[in-house]
């Protein structure tokens, strides 16, 4: 009768040093479908591992391939750690074909300090803030016929600019983007996604010293676009990135957010929400490098779920490198499962390589909203529609406060519910 | 004044081995100000009962009326019953992720009042009833009942009975997994809610104990699906001696 909520994690943290005060850990039972990670492909991870990967196990963080040339990447077969979630067949060749679509327009607006410019690939910024980290990364590096850079110049403040990307076609393309926050500046960037499209993208994002960056990247595509993003960000010393990723359009989304301190004092937060209906295939890996001391780490993505199919797939991979004395880290993925036959899975990894640490955890669940929840709402006068929607925006709502531009935020608001009309039906 | 009236009503849930009669023909009426304590062994049917009349999908009603003030309580949905003015406290309330307890409260009383309750007013009433149940403040900005404690859960039921001032409250086991602090605090609650409002209780308990703080104007016996005896106070105080093996021996 009390059967309701369920809680499920994904892997258990693995943990470099054995007992660490502050190290917290939420959500005990494991999931055993996540019990055994497949270790990534071996011998090519370690051969070209960045950052001293001996000792550390395959599927350790640490070990994995970085490098600007697609055919330095295995060719994708499904069942590699990082894809084992990711239906390739649906990928639009994205991962494998020549990317030779037209790209998605990229209008600018509301630019007021910030520049735009479009350079060759070969532009010195292009690769500055970023490697590609899988080969789908990769593949659009290499044909990416341009590169666009947005720059906000040092020391400024309060500019919020929206960088809109309209796609027209449904032939593979690839696109880059370097987004540079000078030293010092603060700004508001929102990039966001619509039309239809099946794009590999790489966005490099370049806080620099003291540079305080909120990026909002809305995925709000056709239903059935396809995406693939990654999001590499190079985060400087004393400099504070807050990412939030915004997904629901689209058949098939799979963004990669990374993010990798590079001095003392830096801070990221990168916060989600995904609202995945009947067959939609929303999939956030996102990766936080602890390599230098004093970084701060804070990550919480939400998700809806609901409808057939509908499939949603969450991995924090965060590594403490053993120089990163001094870090603190949370991470955390909340699912709500609204109907049946919908499906989240989610993994935290946290792994951790120095005991001189001030505090990491994680936590992950996914709670359904059933009948008993309903009745208990309905018990109180409360009408069955009303009921849905307090469940859903009040759980989505942690997030959409955090973007704090109110007409994104009035756009998700109504996005939601869109959404829920849609299961009312 | 209301009346909440329950005339032969059989149940039945629809399990593996087929529709399973669990009901048996209850009547029972009660009115406002009365309190009516049903007792009854584990099984007996009392939470079957209480959901029944709260309109739990799960229970089918085969036969028999359920009527608050002649109005077919039965032909209602969930959300109507509650507006109408019936109050269940479950047995066991569930979590509900994603809700927090200051909107879910409001929007409770909104849409059993009709018109959303005035900020100011509204804030001080849930302060104030809180208070006085114990519960602690940071609570209002929980989830609903996540990460409660049994005890926790029962005081929230009855915090919601304070504020929703329904004309007819169902208590299922309010007074189970209760320490003697918690269980007058909780009593006190009901006390009041009666005495303040016009209400009528439907106190279901499988002890005594709760009813040396909410003096039951009726007791009624509930053995296999139907009321056995029925009496006043004086009768809980035979169950207190002599438990329920003399109904129970009684064949069916
Ligand atoms: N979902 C269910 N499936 C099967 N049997 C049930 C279910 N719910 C209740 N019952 C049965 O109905 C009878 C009455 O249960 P209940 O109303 O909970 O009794 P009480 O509240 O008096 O302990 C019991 O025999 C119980 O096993
Ligand atoms: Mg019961």
């Amino acid at each position: 009768m009390t059967d309701t909520a369920t809680h499920t994690t994904g892997e258990k943290a693995r943990i470099g040093a054995p007992s660490i005060s502050g190290f917290t850990e939420e959500g005990e039972n494991l999931s055993p479908m996540n019990e055994a990670a497949s270790p990534i492909g071996g011998a090519a991870s370690k051969a070209h591992s960045h950052g001293g990967g001996a000792g550390i196990p395959d599927s350790s963080r640490a070990g994995r391939l970085t490098s600007y040339n697609v055919d330095d990447f295995p060719v994708l077969t499904g069942r590699e750690e990082d894809f084992r979630f990711t239906p390739l067949k649906r990928m639009g060749g994205l991962h494998k074909n020549e990317l030779v679509g037209v790209a998605p327009e990229l209008v600018v607006t509301d630019a007021n300090v910030s520049t735009l410019e479009t350079v060759a690939m070969t532009d010195a910024r292009v690769g500055s803030a970023g490697t590609p980290e899988d080969r789908i990364s990769a593949n659009a590096w290499k044909h990416a016929a341009e590169a666009k850079v947005v720059t906000i110049p040092a020391n400024s403040t309060g500019e919020q600019v929206t960088l809109t990307y309209t796609g027209t076609s449904t032939e593979a393309a690839a696109s880059h983007l370097v987004l540079i926050a000078e030293a010092n500046s603060e700004s508001v960037v929102v990039i966001d996604h619509v039309g239809s499209a099946v794009l590999a993208q790489n966005i490099e994002i370049d806080v620099r010293e003291g540079a305080k960056l909120t990026v909002i990247s809305l995925q709000a595509w056709d239903e059935h676009a396809i995406h693939a993003a990654s999001h590499l960000a190079k985060v400087g010393k004393a400099a504070h990135l807050k990412h939030i990723a915004v997904t629901y359009g689209g058949d098939l989304v799979r963004l990669t957010p990374s993010a990798h301190f590079e001095g003392e004092g830096g801070e990221v937060e990168l916060f989600g929400l995904y609202f995945a209906d009947a067959g939609q295939h929303l999939e956030h890996r996102l990766f936080v490098d602890h390599a230098t001391e004093n970084c701060k780490s804070n990550v919480l993505y939400k998700g809806a779920l609901q409808g057939k199919d509908a499939h949603t797939v969450w991995v924090g991979d965060v590594l403490i490198r053993k120089e990163a004395k001094g870090t603190n880290s949370y991470e955390a993925n909340r699912n709500l499962v609204l109907t049946e036959g919908a499906r989240a899975d989610s993994v935290p990894n946290l792994e951790i390589e120095t005991g001189l640490i001030d505090g990491a955890g994680h936590a992950s669940t996914t709670g359904r909203f059933d009948d008993e929840h309903l009745f208990y709402l309905m018990s109180r006068g409360i009408d069955e529609k009303t009921a849905r929607r307090l469940v859903v925006r009040g759980f989505l709502n942690e997030i959409v406060q955090q973007i704090r531009v109110p007409e994104i935020e009035e756009r998700l608001a109504e996005t939601i519910e869109r959404e829920l009309a849609a299961t009312d039906s | 004044m209301s009346t909440l009236e329950i005339k032969d009503l059989h149940v039945s849930i629809e399990t593996e081995q087929g529709d399973k009669e669990i009901l048996k023909g209850v009547s029972l009426t009660i009115k406002t100000g009365e309190t009516h304590a049903i007792m009854g062994p584990n099984g007996s049917g009392k939470s079957t009962l209480a959901s029944t009349i709260a309109g739990h999908p799960r229970y089918k009603v085969t036969s028999g009326t359920i009527t608050l003030d002649g109005e077919d309580v039965l032909a209602m949905s969930v959300d109507e019953r509650a507006r109408a003015g019936l109050f269940l406290a479950m047995q066991y309330p569930v979590e509900v992720p994603g809700v927090s307890m200051t909107n879910f409260l409001r929007t409770a009383k909104t849409a059993i009042d009709g018109t959303a309750p005035k900020l100011r007013t509204w804030t001080k009433d849930v302060k104030t009833a809180m208070e006085a149940l114990k519960i602690d403040a940071e609570f209002a900005s929980r989830n609903v009942n996540e990460g409660f404690s049994g005890g926790e859960k029962k005081r929230v039921e009855i915090l919601q009975l304070e504020l929703f001032k329904p004309k007819f409250a169902i208590l299922d086991e309010t007074d189970s997994g209760l320490d003697v602090d918690a269980l007058k605090v909780v009593s006190e609650g009901v006390n009041r809610a009666q005495d303040e409002n016009e209400m009528g209780t439907l106190l279901i308990t499988h002890y005594t104990r709760i009813l040396r703080y909410i003096k039951p104007d009726f007791v009624h016996v509930f053995v296999d699906g139907k009321i056995a005896e029925q009496g006043g106070a004086e009768l809980a105080d035979r169950l207190e001696d002599e438990g329920y093996d003399r109904f129970q021996n009684v064949p069916a």
